[in-house]
């Protein structure tokens, strides 16, 4: 088996963490957030496996389990919120989506 | 005993007249009308017992409140009080009646905030623990902005809000320095307590002092109003109903005067005596100031309101003369501008209330119309001027020759508001009743109601002027307590009583009596 | 005897509320006989109390009678109390008998007016005012009478309310004497600190003992009095409001611009004298101001073409005599003229007062003409005031009273030469402009005829009027025509006499010059005024008139220096510039509200990236602890 460092496989879930965070700041469409929150759950998940591996313990998978059926959950009820944007909105852009700021009239 | 009842008769008359709106709009009036009715009474037996001198007070009572912090309810009358007391029960009776039938709208709640004030009024003027005297200071706050911010005029709701601010923000001033004064008497002498008494002669070290007198300051310059804390006055008397002009211009200013007398000058003997200059001068400016702005404006009601602003400069110039003929002329101020300036308020009341408009330059030639209305505005705008006969004249005469003896400069510069008040005074009468008539309105002259509003106030502002003496001999005990309290702890000041006042060679007359 | 003096103020006191409180109900005839009848029995009683002073054979010869205690509060003491002496006597008499006469003449003036009832409360209000300023026995009270005589002026002067410009005339008189007031009521201050007391007779007694002569104090509290009484008297600097105060019904410039209330000042010096005696650099300004007044209000009345207005430069003119005569010590000639000069001008406003009303109300004399024999009665009337106001030798009463107070004005030891010469060019104007009013009103050409014949009610006091200005002069004669001293015998017993100069007896001759100089007057005014050669033509639209017509100018110079700069401050500021900081407050809470609502503006990404940046600086600071 390749023994890669600790180090190195966190930075890799770093590096992927980062690319869902920067993905959520700069899309614009409502469907890639999404899928960005997605790619940060997953760079979290992988930590918790990186880290099982490490110290040995199934605890991490199990864990992962759990994020997985969160994030299932949670991208059905995010799915279902676009589509009334959506309906509301007729478009996915966020931006469109700001009657919650303060009108200074 | 008495005084907690007339508190608590005046709270409950407040809460029926709410209930009794909703029956009809006769019963507030009624109802207010009887309340204070009884409370005046209960306060004039006291009128001829003779008030004992030293630190003794008429009435004195105490009680327990929470006593893990020192707070008691203490309640005492004394001549000053009982005077304010006397003056508060017959304005406010005076206002429910010109409310009568210019507040039509909610008019249970009006009288529930009218009665509110007064009892915060009443409960300033006989508090002698702090934190209650703090307690009713708030008290007359909010029911006083919703008095300007429903029943008032267009710009109400900024005056209100302006009211408000000020005085919330001076009287948080206020309270920080009440809880410094707490906990600085808890650490010098170990007992942690809110009592006036108790805490008369608190040691402070002079920078301390000059603290916690500033915070009280700041609350009692800006309710007296002391120009450059005055803004929120001509505001709010302009855009308060009547009633509410009244109870403000002749029964809220006086708060302020009212605790100077009872707390900074006894509490902080030696850091006022420094401030004194600041004060007499502030004094100065406010009377010349405020006559100066009198004179410009064209509204009616801020004209007014701005003479109040200089009528009141003659009280902070007088209690930092530090002698007892100015005192006995600040008490006679006192009384005296709220009556004469209550009545040019009511005055102006009445004429908005016929000709709805409060633009002096839409007025003119109205004494043909209403001559009775004509010859009262001439009779207050007199003893605005300070007329002799009337009693606005016996309070400035008193007032300036006790500065004069404490300054000369001063008492000097303020006899030039003499002048200035001629100006704004005649300027009244000028626009108002005499000369063409800017507009043909049609008005009546003044119902009955109204008739003996003004003549009672007429025969008490002439009384005043002609017999001024039992006001003295109510309030003299009470202020030599005050003087008393004040110089035991300071240098002692050598009164020029009677005798010659000696002028240096080089005739230098800046100051004739020591030491400031 | 002593309660009689209490009662004299306070009848017309009555009547004022009398007529205040019922006017609407009475009837004219009602209200005008009892604001009149009240200052009558106010006479009749001064009258009653004169003849027991000057019969009481006991040393003291006053009444006083205490009312009650007015103020007493720490040590200050003022009672509500009254003292008739012989000087106060000699004033109540004026004022309530010439007084009377007046209201008399107003029933029948003031007929047709709407007012009627609200005029005579508003002259009885004064008459009490004035009665109280002479009969205050301390200073405080006479104060409170002072100022009720300024209110009672201001009242009448804008009588005729709904013009505007009376209105304006009233507001200038009680501004300008409040002026004076004020300057007066430091002085009170001053006394007070130093002696304890309001009552007047004490403060001279102790200032006589306590001042020395010439001491600063004694001198700024004199002059201060003095800005007082200049005030009232309209005399230099302060004398802009009373020509002016010709806006008021002609009784009102009779009684209170003529008789009374602009001698008030005079009362005030001749009362305080000790205070002035102790400060002779002020009596000498006295002197000096009465000189440049009567020189100035003379070579003004010259000028003028209202009838009134001649007739206030006029007083304005005969008070500065009698300042004159005050500022030289001569304190009984002094009275003697007030006391004449009250007949007289009286007279002369109630007359021309007549004419005014007769003429449907016109003021300008060039308008007038030919009266002569359309009125006889005001005619003769009219020029026996004249004659008596230009001193006629020997058979007016005005020679004997300017007469004593000329020769003072050289004789006393406080008098020279340049007052005496000051005096005599006064003479000289006042009989030149006396006699131009008279020919150019009452000889010549009719312009305006009379629409109407004045009643009994008018003339009458004309009548009597005139009597006492010709035969009034008989209790004071000067040594050089009989000598006969009652007069200022009655004065002296109360103020101190004149001292003259060591000097021979001259006073003849200065009777002569002054006699001479009257009569020149006259003619001259003979030659130009009824002659009319053409060169008063081109005089009259001279710029030389014009400056002597506005008063030498003075009006321009206070609207320029004091009443231009006093509007500008007060409109400028008229939005208060302390409210700034409550604006700016106010515009900073703003401010802030509007930066801080940048960091909501509902945009999502917005939001993460602050979560971000926040969790960043948030492990920043783990990894850095």
């Amino acid at each position: 088996m390749l023994t890669v460092p600790v180090e190195t496989q966190i930075l890799f879930a770093g590096i992927l963490f980062f690319i869902g965070l920067v993905g959520l700041l700069v899309r614009r469409n409502l469907v890639f957030m999404l899928m960005s929150i997605e790619i940060m759950f997953n760079s979290a998940g992988l930590v918790f496996i990186i880290a099982a591996r490490h110290w040995d313990q199934p605890d991490g998978q199990v864990m992962f389990i759990f994020i997985l059926a969160v994030t299932a959950v949670e991208v059905a009820i995010g799915l279902a919120l676009i589509l009334q944007v959506y309906h509301h909105f007729k478009t996915l852009d966020v931006d469109a989506i700001n009657k919650l700021k303060d009108d200074n009239s | 005993m008495i005084l907690v009842y007339i508190i608590v008769i005046l709270l409950a008359g407040a809460f029926l007249a709410w209930i009794s709106g909703n029956l009809s709009q006769v019963w507030p009036r009624i109802i207010s009308l009887i309340t204070l009715s009884i409370d005046l009474l209960l306060i004039i037996t006291y009128l001829t017992q003779p008030t004992p001198f030293s630190s003794k007070w008429m009435i004195d009572i105490q009680y327990d409140w929470i006593t893990q912090f020192g707070i008691g309810i203490h309640f005492a009358l004394d001549g000053l009080s009982l005077l304010m007391l006397l003056l508060t029960f017959v304005l406010g009776i005076i206002s429910v009646l010109i409310s009568w039938k210019e507040i039509n709208v909610k008019v249970g709640f009006f009288h529930f905030n009218l009665l509110l004030i007064l009892a915060g009024i009443v409960g300033v003027f006989l508090s002698l623990d702090l934190f209650l005297f703090y307690f009713f200071w708030e008290l007359m706050l909010v029911p006083m902005y919703f008095l300007i911010g429903i029943w008032g005029h267009e710009n109400r709701t900024k005056a209100a809000y302006k009211f408000f601010l000020y005085t919330q923000a001076s009287g948080l001033l206020m309270f920080i320095s009440i809880i410094a004064l707490y906990f600085v008497h808890g650490n010098s002498t170990g007992i942690f307590t809110f009592d006036y008494i108790q805490l008369l002669g608190t040691h402070m070290a002079p920078s301390t002092a000059m603290l916690i007198m500033t915070g009280f300051l700041a609350a009692f310059l800006v309710k007296l109003p002391v120009v450059p804390l005055h803004n929120w006055l001509p505001d709010a008397h302009s855009e308060a109903p009547t009633a509410g002009s009244l109870i403000l211009a002749a029964l809220l200013l006086k708060t302020g005067a009212y605790g100077l007398f009872r707390f900074i000058v006894p509490l902080f003997p030696a850091a006022s005596v420094t401030f004194a200059p600041i004060g007499m001068a502030l004094g100065v400016i406010g009377i010349l100031y405020g006559a100066k702005l009198a004179f410009a404006q064209t509204d009616l009601k801020r004209l007014i309101a701005y003479t109040s602003v200089s009528h009141m400069g003659f009280v902070i110039l007088g209690i930092f003369s530090f002698n007892e003929l100015a005192y006995q002329g600040v008490v006679m101020q006192m009384i005296a501008h709220g009556i004469s300036t209550g009545a040019l308020f009511i005055m102006a009341g009445q004429l908005t209330e016929r000709i709805h408009t409060r633009d002096i330059t839409q007025m003119g030639g109205l004494w043909e119309k209403a001559p009775f209305m004509g010859a009262i505005g001439l009779i207050f705008s007199m003893a605005s001027l300070g007329l002799p006969g009337l009693g606005n004249f016996i309070a400035e005469l008193l007032i300036l020759t006790g500065a004069f003896k404490a300054s000369i400069i001063m008492s000097v510069l303020a006899c030039l508001g003499l002048i200035a008040a001629t100006l704004y005074s005649l300027r009244i009468m000028q626009k108002v009743f005499y000369g063409k008539k800017n507009n043909d309105w049609k008005m009546n002259d003044l119902s009955l109601r109204e008739k003996i509003i003004s003549i009672t106030l007429v025969i008490i502002i002439a009384g005043l002027g002609f017999y001024p003496q039992p006001v003295f001999d109510i309030a003299k005990p009470a202020l030599l307590k005050t003087l008393e309290q004040h110089t035991d702890k300071t240098v002692q000041q050598k009164e020029p009583v009677g005798e010659e006042f000696k002028l240096k060679s080089n005739t230098s007359l800046y100051k004739i009596s020591n030491p400031l | 005897m002593n309660t009689i003096i209490a009662i004299i103020p306070a009848l017309p006191f009555i009547s004022f509320l009398i007529l205040v409180l019922f006017g609407g109900k009475l009837s004219r005839r009602a209200s005008g006989w009892i604001g009149a009848g009240s200052v009558g029995i106010a006479a009749l009683l001064t009258i009653i109390t004169g003849i027991s002073l000057l019969n009481s054979v006991t040393g003291e010869k006053y009444y006083t009678i205490i009312l009650w205690k007015w103020i007493h509060a720490a040590n200050l003491n003022a009672e509500i109390a009254f003292r008739l002496d012989s000087l106060s006597l000699i004033f109540c008499f004026v004022i309530t008998f010439v007084g009377f006469l007046i209201h008399i003449y107003s029933i029948g003036f003031m007929e047709k007016d709407e007012g009627f009832t609200r005029f005579f409360a508003y002259m009885n209000l004064f008459v009490c005012s004035m009665l109280i300023l002479v009969l205050a026995d301390n200073i405080l009270l006479m104060y409170l009478g002072w100022e009720g005589v300024g209110l009672c002026s201001y009242l009448l002067i804008g009588f005729w309310y709904k013009e505007p410009e009376n209105g304006t005339a009233a507001r200038k008189a009680f501004i300008i004497t409040r002026i004076g007031d004020t300057a007066m009521i430091i002085g009170i201050f001053i006394l007070f600190v130093s002696f304890g007391t309001f009552n007047i007779q004490d403060i001279m007694q102790l200032a006589q003992a306590k001042w020395a002569v010439g001491s600063s104090i004694a001198v700024i509290t004199a002059a201060l009095l003095l800005g007082g009484a200049l005030g009232k008297s309209a005399q230099l600097p302060l004398q802009t409001w009373l020509p002016d105060a010709m806006a008021g019904p002609s009784p009102v410039s009779a009684l209170i611009h003529a008789a009374t209330m602009v001698t008030a000042g005079v009362y005030l010096i001749a009362r305080t004298n000790v205070l002035f005696s102790l400060a002779p650099a002020v009596q000498t300004v006295i002197a000096i101001i009465g000189a440049l007044t009567l020189l100035i209000a003379g070579f003004s009345a010259l000028a003028q073409h209202d009838l009134k207005r001649i007739l206030a430069y006029s007083t304005i003119s005969q008070i500065g005599y009698m300042f004159l005569a005050l500022g030289v010590g001569a304190y009984s000639a002094a009275i003697f003229h007030f006391m004449i000069h009250a007949f007289f001008k009286a007279l002369l406003f109630l007359a021309a007062g007549v004419i005014i009303l007769v003429l449907n109300e016109e003021h300008d004399i060039f308008k007038m003409g030919g009266l002569r024999k359309k009125m006889p009665a005001v005619f003769w009337t009219f020029l026996i005031g004249s004659a008596s106001l230009s001193a006629l030798p020997l058979v007016t009463a005005g020679f004997y009273s300017k007469d004593a107070i000329l020769w003072f004005s050289y004789s006393s030891i406080n008098g020279s030469i340049i007052l005496w010469m000051a005096g005599v060019m006064g003479a000289f104007l006042t009989a030149l402009y006396s006699f131009r009013m008279i020919f150019i009103t009452f000889f010549g050409k009719t312009n305006t005829e009379p629409s109407f014949k004045a009643g009994i009610l008018m003339t009458a006091p004309l009548l009597i009027l005139a009597v006492l200005s010709l035969f009034g002069g008989f209790v004071e004669l000067p040594a050089s025509l009989g000598s006969v001293h009652l007069f200022s015998g009655l004065v002296n017993q109360v103020l101190p006499g004149v001292v003259i100069k060591n000097i021979e007896n001259m006073e003849w001759l200065f009777q002569l010059i002054s006699g001479v100089i009257a009569l020149s007057g006259i003619y001259l005014a003979y030659r130009f005024y009824y002659r009319k050669p053409a060169y008063m033509e081109t005089f009259k639209n001279s710029r030389l008139n014009h400056f002597f017509e506005k008063g030498f100018e003075f009006d321009k110079v206070y609207d320029t220096v004091f009443v231009k700069p006093v509007v500008w401050l007060a409109e400028t500021d008229k939005k208060d510039f302390f409210d700034q900081l409550n604006i700016s407050i106010a515009k900073l809470a703003l401010l802030g509200n509007r930066v801080m609502s940048l960091t909501e503006n509902g945009k999502l990404r917005w939001y993460l990236l602050s979560f971000a940046i926040g969790i960043a600086l948030i492990l920043t600071l783990m990894m850095t602890q």
